[in-house]
């Protein structure tokens, strides 16, 4: 094993902050990554035991304890759930031997519960070994372990036929559909790869680029919204000795995978937009930071990067233009919803836990090793390609004032088609309802668990910055949805078990809040437990990162437009309950001492 | 108008956040003029003989007593305090929290580097004792509770200010010095 992991240590150059390449590496060589693993990279990389350790700790899929042959991640979104995840989880168990979170005894199989993979739309959804297995049954589940059990390959395991698009690509061959249902600027056929850099950019100056994308008014598609044009110009006015470009496909809020789609459909015309930033900001290397749960496009798109550098579109003097020398790497993730925030993307990029830094400064000016840096989402990239191509004149001709051009909207839940549609900003959520084939619907949660959840009294409000932002995720809700058990609860779930644990706020107040929620639903909960979900909820505000400040969405946008759902089940005529009850709380220690509880009242 | 009653008392606590209400010094003699004391240890009032307006308790819940007397008061009482750390989070000893009460009693009676004379293991089971609690609950679990001073222990101005806030119905002024506790 000592040799092994010394050679993964030098295939990285030996530096640490490729540690998270080395783990993954590691992690899918052995299965796991043991003490004699800690130990190797820690003294070939010169760091402690415990700084290696708090790496492996933090990240999903990364585990000190061998996870088995065949790791199933079973996917746990709220939307999963609504399309049988329960079902599921039990067909694997009874069929394994295993409760989930266990490996069988012969190291075989071992199950686990993981955060949304970006499946929403082809639900109940599992990645085993990388591979993704989508529009899951039990019989399918009962097949899947019994061919583990015959010894069957991977490969061997799949007799589903590939999905649409791209996902019959050679170096792809998956059974994840990209479902693209409306087509824009973006996911557009007319796409001509390497026309921008190769006819446009050889005449216009670094500055005219940036120009044009601050004309063009777009906005951060990752769902904050920071003026694109400004963050490159920031960025290329900062003073370092290099200049990077991260690409954000950390695509990680439950409910969204239209990254996901436009890497499978449209890679090129995100590298190039990666390239053109590049060439705004004075800067010669990108990085793809790709989430893990999308690992099974690593293969593919390492390929597209490769044809690229042969048609000159990456590596030197790109498109003819002398000096002009960039490429592109992909670095993975680990499984860690923090991680989609940028600074937190920069500790996970520099081999370290993804807790955010603090800011100032910002990654313009202190980014990936400390060096001015852009972050963006694949969407920005793959829209600054096309308004540098058409100008940003062009460009504002879409969407609305303050959100001009077009987003991509991930759809799903109870709905006939759920997919990818690209739409101008300025839709409201009636037509986009009307779109997808939703009926009776009872609620939307826009933006992701960090989001919004709507009644339809609010559905004619539209998308865009200056009413209901979004980052994409859709989620529709029919009127046989449990919204506060079946929704609101998961997404608290989801942020308890992703908060990162460095600031104390969001450390402990979703807890105290599910808790809350747990209370009411069991209907124990009293009139002040309303007001005090509503008033704890604001401390959160005081953390550090967008995970902690949001993580009482799912609460407070619940109890603000569905306050009825929880009235309900409130206990009338008691103001006061937490629910202690004396006779079960003495039992074990007088059971101990040998001794009959008595009580007085 | 008669003057305003006031019991106090302390649960698993320290008696510190008591400490600190007589830190008021000289005030004490204030207090005095300003309302009377019913069940407290600082009178020696061992149970309620009038109905009361504010109830303090220092020190959350760790067995049956503290929740029986932590009841009484909130019978008695219009207006209850959680009084510092250990009656609104529990405090020191909710750090058994973490542990099952099985091992702590072991831990306490058989197991302990410090416990020498009990070779015949005896646990304490008299019917007359208090019964552990599983873990340590603040109060806010067991009753409702109007009002939390935070501290370990709680300033003296901070709970001469709240007494007089109270007594007087004027707002309380909570400067940044007498809340801070860390």
């Amino acid at each position: 094993m000592e040799k092994l992991v010394k050679q993964t240590i030098e295939k990285y150059g030996s530096d640490p902050n490729r540690l998270m390449d080395m783990l993954i590496d590691t992690q899918e060589q052995f299965g796991y990554i043991g003490p004699e693993a800690v130990a190797t990279l820690a003294h070939g990389l010169q760091l402690s035991q415990v700084d290696v350790e708090q790496t492996i700790t933090f990240y999903h899929f990364l585990s000190t304890k061998p996870r088995g042959k065949y790791a199933i991640y079973l996917n746990n979104s709220a939307v999963a759930h609504m399309f049988g995840r329960d079902a599921i989880k039990d067909a694997f168990e009874r069929e394994a031997g295993i409760r989930f979170g266990q490996v069988t005894e012969d190291g075989l199989i071992g199950l686990y519960d993981t955060a949304c993979i970006g499946m929403n739309d082809q639900e109940p959804a599992a990645i085993i070994n990388n591979k993704v297995f989508t529009r899951l049954t039990p019989y399918r589940v009962r097949e899947i372990i019994r061919h583990m059990r015959l010894g069957k390959s991977l490969d061997e395991l799949v007799n589903e036929s590939y999905g649409d698009g791209r996902n019959q690509h050679p170096n792809l061959k998956t059974m994840v559909s990209s479902n693209i249902r409306r087509k824009g600027m973006i996911l557009s056929d007319n796409y001509v790869m390497g026309k921008v850099l190769r006819e446009v950019l050889p005449g216009i100056s670094p500055e005219a680029v940036i120009a044009e994308i601050k004309h063009s008014h777009i906005r951060g598609r990752g769902g904050a919204g920071f003026p694109t044009g400004f963050k490159w110009e920031f960025c290329r006015k900062a003073k370092g000795e290099k200049h990077y470009v991260i690409c954000n496909a950390d695509e990680g809020e439950p409910g969204t995978f239209k990254d996901r789609v436009i890497l499978t459909e449209k890679p090129e015309l995100v590298f190039e937009g990666m390239a053109l930033a590049g060439y705004a900001i004075g800067g010669d290397e990108g990085i793809l930071y790709l989430r893990y749960e999308y690992r099974y496009m690593k293969d593919y798109l390492e390929s597209v990067l490769q044809s690229m550098r042969f048609q000159q579109l990456l590596g030197t003097n790109i498109g003819g233009i002398e000096g002009f020398h960039f490429d592109i790497r992909i670095q993975f993730g680990a499984g860690a919803y923090v991680c989609g925030e940028e600074s937190a993307l920069l500790e996970s990029l520099e081999g370290k836990r993804g807790e955010p830094r603090d800011k100032p400064p910002f990654p313009v000016e202190k980014g990936y090793l400390n060096q001015p840096t852009i972050i963006n989402n694949v969407e920005t990239f793959a829209t600054a390609v096309r308004i540098v191509e058409n100008g940003g004149e062009w460009f504002t001709q879409f969407g609305t004032e303050d959100s001009t051009g077009t987003k991509i909207l991930s759809i799903s839940g109870d709905c006939m088609f759920p997919g990818v549609y690209e739409v101008n900003w300025g839709f409201n959520v009636e037509d986009m309802l009307d779109m997808v084939g939703a009926y009776d619907v009872q609620a939307v949660q826009v933006g992701g668990p960090s989001g919004t959840l709507i009644g339809p009294d609010e559905f004619h409000r539209t998308l865009g910055y200056s009413d209901l932002s979004t980052g994409g995720s859709m989620i529709i809700f029919g009127k046989q949805r449990n919204l506060l058990r079946d929704v609101v609860l998961n997404f608290m779930e989801f942020f308890i078990d992703e908060s990162c644990g460095s600031c104390s706020t969001c450390r402990n107040m979703p807890q105290v809040l599910r808790n809350k929620l747990v209370k009411i639903l069991n209907g124990k909960g009293v009139k002040k437990d309303l007001t005090d979900l509503r008033e704890w909820s604001k401390t959160l505000l005081a953390s550090r990162c967008g995970l902690g400040q949001t993580a009482a969405n799912p609460i407070v946008s619940s109890l603000k437009n569905f306050r009825h759902l929880y009235e309900e089940l409130l206990q009338k005529d008691i103001e006061f309950d937490e629910g202690f009850d004396m006779k079960a709380s003495v039992e074990s220690s007088c059971k101990y001492v040998g001794r009959v509880p008595k009580f007085h009242h | 108008m008669s003057k305003p009653v006031i019991a106090t008392t302390s649960l698993a606590g320290c008696f510190g956040c008591h400490m600190s209400i007589l830190d008021i010094d000289e005030r004490i003699l204030q207090l005095i003029e300003l309302v009377e004391f019913n069940k407290s240890p600082v009178d020696d009032i061992k149970t309620f003989t009038k109905p009361v307006d504010i109830g303090i308790i220092e020190g959350g819940c760790c067995n049956s007593e503290n929740v029986e007397v932590l009841k009484s008061f909130r019978k008695n009482c219009r207006i209850l305090i959680s009084l510092g750390e250990c009656a609104i989070m529990g405090g020191l000893p909710a750090l058994r929290n973490g542990i099952p009460v099985e091992e702590c009693i072991h831990e306490a009676y058989i197991g302990g580097p410090t416990v020498q004379l009990n070779k015949d293991h005896i646990l304490p089971n008299d019917d007359e004792l208090p019964m552990l609690l599983d873990k340590v609950y603040p109060c806010h679990e067991i009753v409702k509770i109007d009002y939390f001073l935070p501290g370990c222990p709680p300033r003296a101005d901070l709970i001469w200010d709240a007494l007089v806030a109270l007594i007087t119905g004027d707002p309380m002024k909570l400067p940044y010095e007498v809340i801070k506790f860390d």
